[in-house]
């Protein structure tokens, strides 16, 4: 079964024209990890928060989201609850707002599984203790307030918070953007680290395609409420099937790559407040043509490879026609 | 800064002040005009010879330094002279009046702690219909003046329906008498401030809950009423405990409109009655001991911040 299955996601909120989220499908299946990369705004929080139910206010969504074989629109405020607390866990961007600065370490630790009774006051201090070893605290950092320490080590007990449960899944989004740039690598590893030794799933929320490239065995990326494109890592990353995708890959800056080669994709996402036809890239897309306006594309697997899939009517053209360009550059 | 030398700094610093507010107490009634001698002979014309009399066994003739340090100086070993309206001494009236402002202010401020946190959390937990019946209740509370609050609780629960006697402090009658007494004045007391901490529960709260932390909370499954009280009530606390300095105060100051409209025994009465007849060493006396309590609440109210928010270190104000 797969361990999150999202399917036909729709999300509209209120004073918006069109909807936010439009028919997005993700499936992360057990002990996986996918990246949902995109450009700002293009939903990839309110995916993966869609996911633990936490909707903004006013919110309406359709479609089905199930974690585990259960659907989480669906489910009653017990149901609900229990999902919250040992099926799935979201690691937040910046722990120093997501942590109550008043309490200790210890309480954040261990008050959902105390309060909604898996485990008694003495087990889940035993399992925070476990925990915080395995992300590399010690006990001491129970005592202590947030504001006793690092960005750094909070986002480590940020994690360690996660898997108090023992979920199936972990979505993170952007869980480094809060942290200095020394210490995301630290936390990005950790997080792999701990998802391989608790076996749980993972949604990794981040709009640095290079580190989704480093953590994800499959990637799906977003744009304007849809998912475009969605593949095995290596093979979307070298074989780009949306303009999207390849826009996004030239603007990224290589290490390895001669100065000059990058590119800011031309134009701006479309507003909440505009309604769309056809295919939401195409005011953008160098490819564009008159089916695209006029045509929503369908997500469609690659030529050999049906787990590759994406939503543009002119794939087929872009392997060879923009690579090509890229080798003449 | 650790808690040792934080105190003894503090506590210089509220000798310092209580000094400087002695003078400007003392000072003040030096100035007022009236003059205690024509008080003390009741109105009664009297010879030269008299008046001068009297001016001696009260100093009043001496120069203003030399009569404010030897005040002082009886101040600090406990004697704060003879009342010139009771003839007695001012620490025996003290003595006998100040339990029972204290009880008042004591069951004032119960009533403010218990309905203001309740009141406050009940309209922002609660929303819609309810909140905006305690922001209007809360409204007609903060507009209405003590003595204000006081006849109408004295015309309707004392003189109506008959169930508060509607004067007297009941001292002397043991402590249940005291307390049946002294209801209704401390409800008229607490009324505003019920009003004031409702307020400042509410929207403190309001705030608290938009913090990230409580979606947080919540996004790990934490039961609700749960994230109100650790995340929501619990972070409100803060703002609250700064209030404190402010309740206490308004108490003090109101008590003495409120205990003169019940005819309540207290110092507050006292120091009505002793402002009128110009009986200065009560005056003073009473007024210093506002003051000191008012430094003292404030003093105690600095060592509890820290407790409340681990983020305040002893000493400086909240960055939060
Ligand atoms: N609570 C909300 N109320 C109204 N609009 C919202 C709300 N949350 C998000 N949006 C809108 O929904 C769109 C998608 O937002 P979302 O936060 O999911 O984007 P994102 O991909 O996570 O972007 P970023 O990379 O900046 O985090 C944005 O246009 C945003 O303005
Ligand atoms: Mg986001």
């Amino acid at each position: 079964m797969t361990t999150l299955d999202i399917r036909g996601l729709r999300l509209r909120l209120p004073h918006t024209a069109r909807p936010v989220l439009d028919g997005v499908d993700l499936a992360v299946g057990p002990r996986e990890t996918v990246a949902l990369v995109g450009e700002s705004g293009s939903g990839k929080t309110l995916t993966s928060r869609t996911v633990l139910r936490l909707l903004p206010e006013g919110a309406v969504a359709e479609g089905t989201v199930e974690v585990a074989g259960q659907d989480v629109l669906t489910m009653t405020a017990k149901e609900l609850r229990d999902l919250r607390t040992r099926t799935a866990a979201m690691v937040f961007q910046d722990p120093r707002a997501a942590i109550n600065p008043l309490r200790r370490i210890g309480d954040f630790l261990t008050e959902s599984v105390v309060l909604n009774k898996v485990l008694t006051s003495a087990a889940a201090e035993a399992r925070a203790v476990e925990l915080l070893e395995a992300v590399g605290l010690t006990s001491a950092a129970l005592r202590r307030y947030p504001s006793q320490v690092s960005g750094g080590m909070l986002q480590r007990v940020m994690i360690a918070g996660s898997l108090m449960g023992d979920p199936k899944l972990l979505l993170a989004d952007e869980p480094t953007t809060a942290l200095d740039v020394t210490t995301q690598a630290e936390v990005v590893s950790l997080l792999g680290d701990m998802r391989e030794r608790f076996g749980t799933a993972l949604l990794f929320v981040t709009h640095d395609l290079g580190l989704a490239a480093a953590i994800s065995d499959r990637v799906s990326v977003m744009y304007a409420g849809r998912i475009v494109e969605s593949g095995p890592a290596a093979e979307l990353f070298a074989h780009p099937r949306h303009p999207y995708t390849k826009a996004l890959l030239d603007s990224t800056p290589d290490p390895d790559a001669p100065p000059g080669r990058l590119t800011a994709i031309e134009g701006q996402p479309p507003d909440l407040r505009e309604e769309l036809s056809g295919c939401p890239f195409a005011p953008r897309c160098v490819l564009a043509t008159a089916v695209c306006t006029e045509q929503a594309p369908q997500a469609a697997p690659a030529p050999g490879n049906p787990a590759h899939t994406a939503a543009c009517h002119h794939s087929d053209r872009l392997g060879t026609r923009l690579e090509g360009e890229t080798v003449d550059a | 800064m650790n808690f040792l030398r934080f105190a003894v700094r503090r506590l210089l610093e509220m000798a310092v002040t209580l000094l400087g507010a002695s003078f400007v107490v003392f000072g003040a009634m030096y100035l007022a005009p009236g003059n205690p001698a024509s008080f003390l002979l009741g109105g009664r014309s009297a010879s030269p010879a008299a008046l001068e009399a009297i001016e001696k066994q009260y100093h009043l003739d001496d120069p203003f330094f030399a009569q404010y340090f030897r005040w002082l100086g009886n101040v600090l070993q406990g004697d704060f002279g003879r009342s010139l309206q009771y003839r007695t001494d001012v620490s025996e009236l003290l003595a006998s009046r100040l339990p029972t402002t204290m009880l008042l202010v004591g069951m004032a401020l119960l009533i403010v702690v218990v309905l203001g946190l309740a009141l406050g959390r009940f309209g922002a937990v609660r929303g819609g219909a309810a909140d905006t019946t305690v922001l209007v209740g809360t409204t007609f509370a903060i507009g209405t003046p003590s003595f204000v609050a006081a006849i109408l609780l004295q015309g309707l629960f004392a003189v109506q329906l008959g169930w508060f006697p509607s004067s007297g402090s009941g001292s002397g009658e043991g402590f249940g008498s005291m307390v049946w007494h002294l209801t209704l004045p401390a409800v008229a007391l607490a009324l505003y401030l019920v009003g004031l901490l409702a307020r400042v529960t509410r929207s403190a709260m309001l705030e608290a809950m938009e913090g990230e932390h409580v979606a947080v909370a919540r996004s790990r499954g934490v039961p609700e009423r749960h994230i109100i009280r650790r995340h929501v009530f619990r972070n409100a606390l803060g703002p609250v405990l700064t209030t404190a300095g402010l309740i206490v105060s308004t108490l003090l100051v109101c008590t003495v409109l409120v205990e003169s409209a019940f005819s309540v025994g207290g110092i507050g009465q006292l120091l009505e009655r002793a402002a009128t007849t110009k009986d200065f060493p009560t005056v003073q006396a009473i007024s210093l001991i506002i003051i000191g309590i008012f430094m003292t609440v404030n003093f105690v109210v600095d060592l509890l911040l820290p407790l409340v928010d681990p983020r305040i270190t002893l000493g400086a104000r909240s960055k939060a």
